[in-house]
């Protein structure tokens, strides 16, 4: 597994949640993962730069519904003026929430972070969110379907601005050439081909976006391999996917097989829990009690380096979620990544690189460009 | 918690500040982008360089605009003017990195938004930017704009204040129900005409309570509901005896729904074309004019209403004498066209334009609206004149919409700021942290213990 000679190295994502900030503080409710002592960080500001500082090459933002946590898009939009090497990925859901919001909402976070934005697509089965915006319950295979939509429809909206479409041409006093918007016409009743038997309410969404396209073209889109299959997400929709399994030994398997199932078309992300032997406390008394059913890792700084380095060869990079921020993070940046990276096993951070470039991936070409009928209905 | 303010005290008591606030719009004809001088409408370094001059001015405010569909001429994107901007809350959380004080408005619509998600997210931007949001609440309704939206465009003109006013007591109870150290007190429900939500509310309140709310929209409705749910009115009335006008209405609307009579501040919309002297002012105007009005929105401005092309007739010469196509309203038709009768108009535009000598280029440029916004001059006379408002509480400042993105301000903030402390009607540095303090505000009431009209 780690001796192929053609690897690239990997990059490290570190997932930044805490107590929610800055509802940070906040304590109480017997909210799961809520680490009892805060987060150990003044402020986001502080916890981002230090993640960046440790040579985190991904900072991803949680949003699952939890007392005290704020919204993920905006914790990573305050992060985004203040960094100049590390992404900012977001989860936002994609099942009660408008797709018009959302695609220009990432859209403007990728200008605010300098090309540094990604999304983490997830879909949430919820009762609870669902009556908070007063729709009607969606579970099952209707989740894939739902994240699929927005996806699309997100894609869509990136592009219906080309990229040159701002001209300011003075001579003719336009400063937009129409010919370069487009209008996205989706509607997932007739024209989005993959689930002709859409399972959520219908609905379509007419366009152009009202911003242009974003720095990357398109930002890099992150799910879980749960939501992917038949009927559900496509691979070749999707930029990265999330792999986890049950246990660390499980997880470069997990990651072969989703390997093989995707035929190399998305980069592959390993899911790991850790925590760590620190301020001379054992990792596994640190860890008594929390099970988030991800694949953990719990002990020596020197035994996440022998896991986590074979593991960055064969997956294309891998998120950690530190059972305390501010402990783990320590331990991580004085012991950790600088053993990977004298190990050739982590990639050097870049500054002012794209998200996209970190994933390996070209700008992409906007769908519609030298697409003869433009914005209008001219006629 | 303070008291409500007295319900029994009639008198209005002006109170000898003013506070700026900038709008930058991202959409419109006001905002020059020919000059060399302009700079990019989308980079964030746009954003934070004016956002950080305001707040070196002691502004209270940086407001962002929304609009959720492009505006449309003759059935296609209009492609005259600035167009495109990021998303208000997701700018306004960046922004809040890189600044201390000045307050973030979001203008942000009830019809295309949904109340749990909306507050959450307005909550979040108000933690994490330390007690400074603001919600600028808009009404802008129409099929035209549903259509980007699941929802669609479900809501009758007629119903848009109700429905935003269902929307904005909902946000408030969430905002309230954060009553324990541990968390909501009570779950929230909203049974509505559309729709029925109910929230577990998720987050504490901020340092400032809860964001602060800001009304745009000018109809009786929009009053009424501003003089019951708002903290400040941002108003379309900066000249001196229209804005003491609406200072009066909106006190006797403001009394009426058992509020006091300086519980709802006014900040007008406004322009400021400024220099050393009155004649450079005067020079300065008539170049700002040339750019935001060239030939291309000239005519443009009249095919909204003529419902054509009109590209054959020359901008500096006499109005269309062609009549306009009658057809029913479209939004597709351009922003300005919301079903005026078109030939009546277009016969009175004529007459007016023929009375007073203008050309197609002149009478455009005389009738935009910010023409009644714009305070031209020297430095000291504006400033003088600036002071007389303040004198009489017409209002409690303005919201400046800069001409030039993002060196806009810079002679506000270097010339005309500190000629108004000289006066000493204008902030010599901010009064606290949160946008409430700043402005003045007293901290909330708990919705369910407001009085209600
Ligand atoms: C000064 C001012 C600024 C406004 N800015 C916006 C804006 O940025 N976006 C928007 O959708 N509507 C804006 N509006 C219009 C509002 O949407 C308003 O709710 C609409 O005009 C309907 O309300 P009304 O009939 O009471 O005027 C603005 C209105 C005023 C007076």
């Amino acid at each position: 597994m780690s001796d192929s000679e053609t690897v690239r190295p990997g990059f490290l994502a570190i997932e930044l949640d805490g107590a929610g900030w800055d509802g940070a503080g906040f304590k109480g409710t017997g909210f799961k993962g809520a680490s009892p002592e805060g987060t150990g960080f003044a402020s986001l500001a502080e916890a981002v730069l230090s993640a960046e500082s440790a040579g985190f090459h991904v900072a991803t933002f949680t949003d699952t519904p939890a007392p005290g946590r704020v919204n993920a898009l905006q914790r990573a939009a305050y992060a985004g003026p203040i960094t100049r090497t590390i992404a900012v990925v977001p989860e936002v859901d994609t099942v009660y929430t408008e797709p018009f919001h959302v695609a220009t909402q990432l859209a403007s976070l990728d200008y605010v972070s300098g090309g540094r934005a990604g999304w983490i697509a997830t879909a949430a089965e919820s009762r609870e969110a669902a009556a908070a915006v007063g729709r009607s319950f969606v579970g099952g295979a209707a989740l894939g379907q739902e994240a699929a939509a927005s996806i699309e429809v997100s894609r869509r909206l990136w592009d219906s601005w080309e990229d040159d479409a701002v001209i300011r041409d003075v001579a003719t006093g336009r400063y937009i050439d129409v010919d370069k918007l487009h209008y996205v016409d989706f509607d997932t009743a007739a024209d989005f081909e993959t689930p002709a038997d859409f399972a959520g309410p219908a609905y379509s969404v007419k366009g152009p976006s009202i911003i242009p396209r974003p720095l990357q073209g398109q930002l890099p889109v992150l799910v879980a391999a749960s939501l992917l299959g038949d009927g559900l997400v496509d691979a070749n929709a999707v930029d990265a996917v999330l792999v986890s399994a049950p246990t660390p030994e499980l997880l470069a398997a997990e990651v072969r097989d989703v390997r093989g199932r995707l035929g190399g078309s998305a980069a592959v992300i390993a899911e790991l829990d850790v925590v760590l032997d620190a301020r001379g406390q054992a990792a596994a008394e640190r860890l008594a009690g929390t099970d988030s059913g991800r694949a953990t890792y719990a002990g020596s700084a020197a035994g996440l380096v022998d896991l986590l380095a074979p593991l960055l060869a064969e997956a294309d990079g891998v998120r950690l979620r530190p059972a305390s921020l501010a402990v783990d993070l320590d331990e991580l940046a004085r012991l950790v990544l600088p053993e990977l990276r004298r190990r050739g096993a982590l990639r050097a951070p870049v500054q002012d690189g794209t998200f996209r470039d970190l994933l390996g991936m070209e700008r992409p070409a906007n769908r519609y460009a030298g697409t003869p009928t433009a914005a209008g209905a001219g006629s | 918690m303070t008291q409500h303010s007295s319900a029994t005290s009639d008198d209005f008591t002006p109170t000898g500040k003013l506070q700026f606030g900038i709008f930058f719009q991202g959409v419109n004809s006001g905002t020059i982008w020919k000059a060399a001088e302009s700079g990019s409408q989308t980079d964030f370094e746009s954003f934070r360089r004016i956002a950080q001059t305001a707040e070196r001015g002691l502004f209270a405010a940086f407001f962002l605009g929304e609009g959720l569909r492009l505006r449309e001429h003759l059935g296609r994107p209009h492609a005259l003017d600035v167009v495109g901007r990021p998303d208000a809350q997701t700018m306004l959380a960046a922004l809040a990195s890189v600044t201390k004080n000045i307050g973030l408005v979001a203008t942000q619509n009830t019809t295309y938004n949904d109340p749990a998600d909306l507050a959450h997210r307005l909550s979040s931007l108000d933690l994490i930017s330390g007690g400074r949001a603001a919600w600028n609440i808009v009404t802008t309704d129409n099929a035209w704009t549903g259509a980007n939206f699941r929802r669609g465009g479900y809501l009758d003109h007629a119903d848009r204040y109700r429905h935003a006013e269902a929307f904005v007591e909902t946000a408030k109870r969430i905002w309230d129900s954060w009553e324990t150290p541990d968390g909501p007190a009570r779950r929230v429900l909203h049974e509505g005409q559309h729709y029925t939500v109910h929230v577990t509310p998720r987050l504490p309140r901020s340092a400032q309570y809860r964001p602060v709310l800001f009304q745009a929209g000018d109809s009786p409705e929009g009053r009424n509901f501003a003089a019951r749910q708002a903290d400040v009115i941002f108003s379309a009335h900066p000249k001196f005896a229209d804005a003491v006008e609406f200072r009066k209405d909106l006190v006797a609307r403001s009394l009426a729904a058992g509020r006091g009579a300086n519980a709802v501040q006014i900040m007008p919309a406004s322009e400021f074309i400024l220099a050393p002297t009155a004649e450079e002012a005067a020079e300065k105007k008539e170049w700002v004019r040339s750019l935001q009005i060239g030939p291309q929105q000239a005519v443009a401005y009249l095919e909204q209403f003529w419902g054509r092309e009109l590209s054959e007739y020359d901008p500096d010469g006499p109005l269309p004498d062609i009549d306009p196509v009658v057809e029913e309203t479209s939004e597709t038709r351009g922003s300005g066209f919301h079903g005026a009768k078109a030939r009546q108009l277009a016969d009175q535009w004529r007459a007016e334009a023929k009375d007073k000598g203008l050309s197609i280029r002149q009478f455009v440029t005389s009738r935009t609206a910010r023409v009644d916004a714009t305070f031209t001059g020297s430095y000291s006379a504006v400033a003088d004149q600036l002071a007389e408002y303040t004198r009489v509480g017409a209002v409690d400042g303005f919201n400046i919409s800069p001409w030039l993105i993002p060196t806009g301000l810079d002679d506000i903030v270097n010339h005309l700021v500190p000629e108004l402390q000289e006066r000493g009607v204008y902030p010599t540095e901010y009064r606290g942290t949160t946008l409430r303090e700043n402005l003045g505000l007293q901290t909330p009431v708990p919705s369910s213990e407001t009085v209600r009209a």
